[in-house]
């Protein structure tokens, strides 16, 4: 890629923009600039944001540059601009998670992983749109609008993390945060063309993630490329003693990884196939592509084998059982007592009973209120045993399902979702269709472990279809290493990217 | 809910005919430097908000972490117990919506106690023991402080607003629930007063919390219920909560068993309930009625690993547990040589601590209890005050005792410079001199008296030198009261037959 006009800018990857910075060929201020113009121009059309901060990026982005010009040791993505979920805390930054309820609060501390984000001096551009506190699986439940796809406006940029994926995925910026609780970073990459990984639960700090499900939410990175995902991924991840579930044991080298992943070979890379995880509900072409996938890792040298893990078809009841259980606690805190929005009753007496439900009524959307009253139901005496009790169980058999298979392969791979982006508000009345969107990411989540997910063509349809590619706990390098190598066979079939593909959005001038 | 005061059953006459059960849950805030889940500084009087993190204020993404002092602090306490301490065991949440309790659910243990099974001996006042079994005993965090502002009664009904203080809040608290403790028949307000004072006793022994029940560090809340016979099954109880000093919880049982046997011998049913405590009055009143409790909908705490205590780690909590108050006091009087009836008066007299520093200060065993029980006990009571909060320490007494000892102050004069130093004039030496009660031991003024008592009794001084030496006495009298009680007797004596000799 050649450099030259700032708009092109845009179009690289973070790894690219990082070398141009440390080469001094670019600064952290221009390539901030042109993410923030490229915001200004297309934000109208695809709303991945909820809020921009260009002066605080284009502050850090200016310290970044003053401190390379005096020649200081600057992390490798120093000065490469960054979108963060609005679910992640932001000291002074607004924070609403997509919800009214915290409508206007500025948050008085940075999650660990925005502390570690600001540390190595990559400039915020602001905070992205997502389905209300991460319920959802098209960004459509977000109160502050819909987020719309770049391959088609009219379709979702998949969820909760759309905004995440959308602004990664329109070249507003070259890294994102997201966060996956049961799909919510794989399923919109799928959607949108673009990488996104859940690592392995633990492996990077839940401090300052407003909670959903606190024993499945895992935040990860969104980007274009299987390298920058492992570059952000080493950035963010890490033991936190702020987190009780962190970690304490080092990451394992995911960037050298994706490196070595991207020479193309995987001689004695054993892929495990999940019978499970494709056939009826699946479209066509998402398996036509997924088919060509495993095609193109046979011909790296990788032995491809099918496994089977019969309890996957008890994954998405047991989700709705246990993310509603915890979400209904966690969410119990928004209660206008503190901090957010506060609504008086309209009449009768003012007591904090009425205020917390008035605020609660007003402040949640109705899907959050559906899986408050869900989780509320599941974990109430005499019913404990047979919901979340039994939920609990089955995951512990899928558990057992993925130790199996990984006895007999490296990875597990799938499609990520079982179709590509569907039309805004073709699902919306349908909470279980909505839900099935899910079906072969939740496994992973409830497992723990993590998963992958890469573009691996376009569907009969002209739309993005995901390639799903899943590690045993604490392997996350192995995502990295057969998702870089896939990634490198298919572009070298497509020519390049598959994301020049996509159609050039309309630009505001 | 009614105001007027139920009829009552005379004490003796409803333990005459019923058996009292109670059980007792025991709140105690450790000691710890920082809160359960956070680094947020505990410290008693802070301005309202100020010992606070995103933690302990639930703020939207903080997490817990467990504070490792207060594991530590909950099995000491387990331990001194006689507990089982568990080789794992977790943190649940109790959903309730509540203003003080930030996160609206409280981070508790719920069905996986830190340490269960154990037992403690209580000692009577009559010298005998009582042992209650202990239940469980479980880590968790306490509420903030509501404060209802505008109501008559500073509770939340008729109240404009409420103000919340979330200081309090996080601070770890370990619950100390005994088993129904039966067989203790009409004392059991006794027994109740004292197993919480035994706890007491063990937090301070255990240096795991001050301890001090007028700050709320210590919180009781006493469950009671009656029977027709030791051999009917439990009836249906009451807990009456937050019962804040000793005797309140000595009056609430007495309280209750009165209140539930006119309940019973009405032919009605004791309602299960929440009562609130009346220190005031002396009574406890209808709260929450249990059977429209809230479902706590319990479930393990997700944000948190399980705590596995290493056995090595707790081995070593048990082998450097300090001595506890039973075998510290049994210890204390076989040195000090006491009889059981004095060494149980010192017990209830809540001095063994005191003695214990005046013998460490140089006094003798018998010294120190003759000082504590007699002369500063008396002035207690007077003064309707415990001996701990008299004005004067155990290093004055044993200092005191020392001037007598070296023959420099008499029984009497030391009387009265106990008395000066509880006045407040510092310490007896200072007290001595200032107030010249030194005991005259030259010579020179003693004669000047004696020559003066005998010019003034001439015919008592003939009589001594005819060898009649019975009314010496009427001499020395005059001497000592000459020098106002400051000469040694014995020495005037001696040198009045010197005197006449000579």
């Amino acid at each position: 890629m050649t450099s030259g006009a700032p708009a092109d800018l845009t179009r690289r990857s973070a790894a690219q923009l990082a070398e141009a910075l440390a080469a001094g060929e670019v600064s952290s201020v221009e390539v901030t600039q042109a993410h923030l113009d490229r915001i200004a121009a297309v934000e109208p059309a695809v709303h991945a944001f909820l809020h921009v901060s260009g002066e605080d990026a284009l502050a850090t982005a200016a310290d970044v540059d003053a401190r390379r010009a005096r020649g200081e040791e600057l992390h490798a993505l120093a000065g490469v601009p960054i979108a963060v979920k609005d679910v992640v805390v932001t000291q002074g930054v607004p924070t609403t998670a997509g919800s009214r309820i915290l409508e206007g609060w500025r948050p008085p501390y940075d999650a660990t992983l925005v502390a570690r984000i600001k540390a190595a001096g990559l400039p915020i551009l602001g905070k992205t749109n997502m389905d209300e506190f991460a319920m959802g699986s098209s960004t459509e439940h977000s109160a502050y609008g819909d987020t719309h796809n770049p391959w088609d406006l009219d379709r979702i940029p998949g969820g909760s993390g759309g905004g995440s994926a959308a602004a990664v995925a329109a070249f507003e910026a070259p890294l994102a945060i997201g966060t996956d609780t049961g799909g919510s970073i794989r399923q919109p990459a799928a959607v949108t063309g673009t990488v996104g990984v859940k690592p392995t639960y633990g492996s990077v700090s839940r401090y300052g993630l407003i909670a959903l499900a606190s024993s499945l939410d895992q935040a990860g990175p969104c980007t274009r490329t299987v390298l920058d995902s492992a570059l952000l991924h080493a950035l963010v991840g890490g033991h936190d003693p702020l987190d009780s579930t962190s970690i304490p044991e080092p990451l394992p080298d995911v960037v050298g990884a994706a490196r070595r992943g991207a020479d193309g070979d995987l001689s004695g890379v054993r892929v495990g196939v999940v019978r499970e995880l494709q056939g009826e509900g699946y479209q066509a072409g998402v398996l036509a592509r997924f088919e060509e996938s495993l095609t193109l890792l046979r011909e790296a040298g990788a032995e491809v084998v099918e496994v089977s893990c019969p309890h996957f078809g008890y994954a998405l009841e047991a989700y709705y059982l246990i993310l509603p259980a915890e979400a209904s606690s966690n969410l119990a805190k928004f209660d206008g007592m503190r901090f957010g929005l506060r609504v008086e009753p309209e009449d009768g007496p003012v007591t904090a009973e009425r205020v917390m439900a008035a605020t609660r009524g007003r402040g949640f959307g109705d899907e959050v209120k559906r899986r408050i009253i869900l989780g509320t139901y599941a974990l109430s005496a005499g019913y404990y045993d047979a919901y979340y009790g039994s939920a609990q169980k089955v995951r512990t058999l899928i558990q057992r399902d993925f130790a199996a298979a990984f006895a007999q392969a490296d990875v597990l791979v799938s499609p990520t979702a079982p179709t590509t982006a569907f039309r805004l508000g073709e699902k919306l009345d349908d909470p279980l269709a909505m839900y099935l969107n899910d079906v072969a990411t939740i496994p992973v989540n409830l497992a723990g472990v993590p998963g992958l997910s890469l573009p691996a063509g376009l569907s009969d349809d002209g739309l993005p279809v995901g390639f799903q590619v899943i590690a045993p706990a604490k392997a996350d390098d192995r995502l990295y290493r057969v998702g870089a190598a896939l990634e490198a066979a298919l572009e070298s079939r497509w020519g390049g990217p598959l994301l020049a593909q996509a159609p050039e959005l309309e630009v505001q001038r | 809910m009614t105001t007027t005061t139920p009829a009552l059953v005379g004490y003796d006459d409803a333990v005459a005919r019923y058996d009292t059960v109670f059980g007792i849950e025991v709140h105690v805030e450790l000691g710890t430097r920082t809160k359960m889940f956070d680094g947020a500084e505990v410290a008693f009087g802070g301005e309202p908000n100020t010992q606070v993190t995103p933690v302990s204020l639930g703020l939207p993404g903080a997490l817990p972490v467990v504070n490792a002092t207060a594991v530590e602090y909950a099995i000491r306490i387990g331990l001194a117990l006689n507990c089982s301490i568990a080789e794992s065991c977790r943190f649940a949440r109790k959903n309730y919506f509540y203003p003080d309790v930030p996160k609206n659910f409280q981070t508790s243990q719920y069905d996986e106690p830190i340490a269960h099974d154990g037992w403690v001996d209580v000692e009577l006042e009559d010298g005998s023991t009582f042992r209650v079994e202990i239940e469980r005993a479980h880590m968790e965090e306490d509420a903030g402080k509501n404060t209802h502002v505008g109501g008559l009664t500073g509770r939340i009904h008729g109240a404009e607003y409420s103000l919340v203080d979330y200081n309090r809040a996080g601070i770890p608290l370990v619950e100390i629930v005994t088993r129904p403790v039966v067989g203790a028949g009409a004392r059991a307000p006794e027994v109740a007063r004292a197993y919480v004072q035994t706890l007491r006793d063990l937090f301070r022994t255990l240096g795991i919390s001050e301890a001090r029940m007028e700050r709320g560090n210590v919180r009781a809340d006493v469950n009671v219920s009656l029977r027709t016979s030791p051999d009917a099954p439990l009836g249906t109880r009451t807990e009456t909560k937050n019962v804040n000093s000793f005797r309140s919880v000595e009056r609430a049982v007495r309280y209750e068993v009165s209140r539930q046997a006119a309940v019973l011998d009405e032919g009605g049913t004791v309602v299960q309930e929440t009562r609130h405590w009346h220190e005031d009055r002396g009574e406890t009143s209808s709260g929450r009625v249990k059977s429209d409790a809230e479902d706590y909908r319990y479930f393990p705490e997700p944000d948190l690993v399980p705590v596995v205590p290493d056995p090595a780690w707790v081995e070593s909590i048990r082998a450097a547990l300090p001595e506890l108050p039973a075998a510290r006091r049994r210890r204390l009087q076989g040195e000090w040589g006491y009889a059981d009836a004095e060494m149980r008066d010192v017990v209830n007299a809540g001095a063994v601590e005191l003695i214990e520093a005046t013998v460490a200060g140089g006094a003798s065993p018998a010294a120190a209890r003759k000082w504590w029980m007699g002369e500063l006990a008396r002035t207690a009571k007077q003064d309707g005050t415990e001996l701990a909060e008299l004005p004067i320490t155990p290093a004055q007494i044993a200092a005191l005792q020392g001037l007598v000892d070296a023959g420099r102050i008499n029984d009497k004069l030391a009387r009265q410079v106990l008395e000066g130093v509880l006045a407040g004039e510092g310490d007896p030496e200072a007290v001595l001199v200032a107030r010249g009660l030194e005991i005259v031991s030259d010579d020179g003024p003693l004669l000047a008296a004696i020559d003066a008592a005998l010019a003034a009794q001439p015919d008592v001084a003939d009589k001594i030198r005819g060898g009649n030496l019975g009314p010496v006495g009427a001499i020395i009298g005059a001497v000592m009261k000459a020098t106002r009680g400051q000469a040694d007797a014995g020495r005037v004596r001696e040198l009045v037959l010197e005197r006449v000799a000579g």
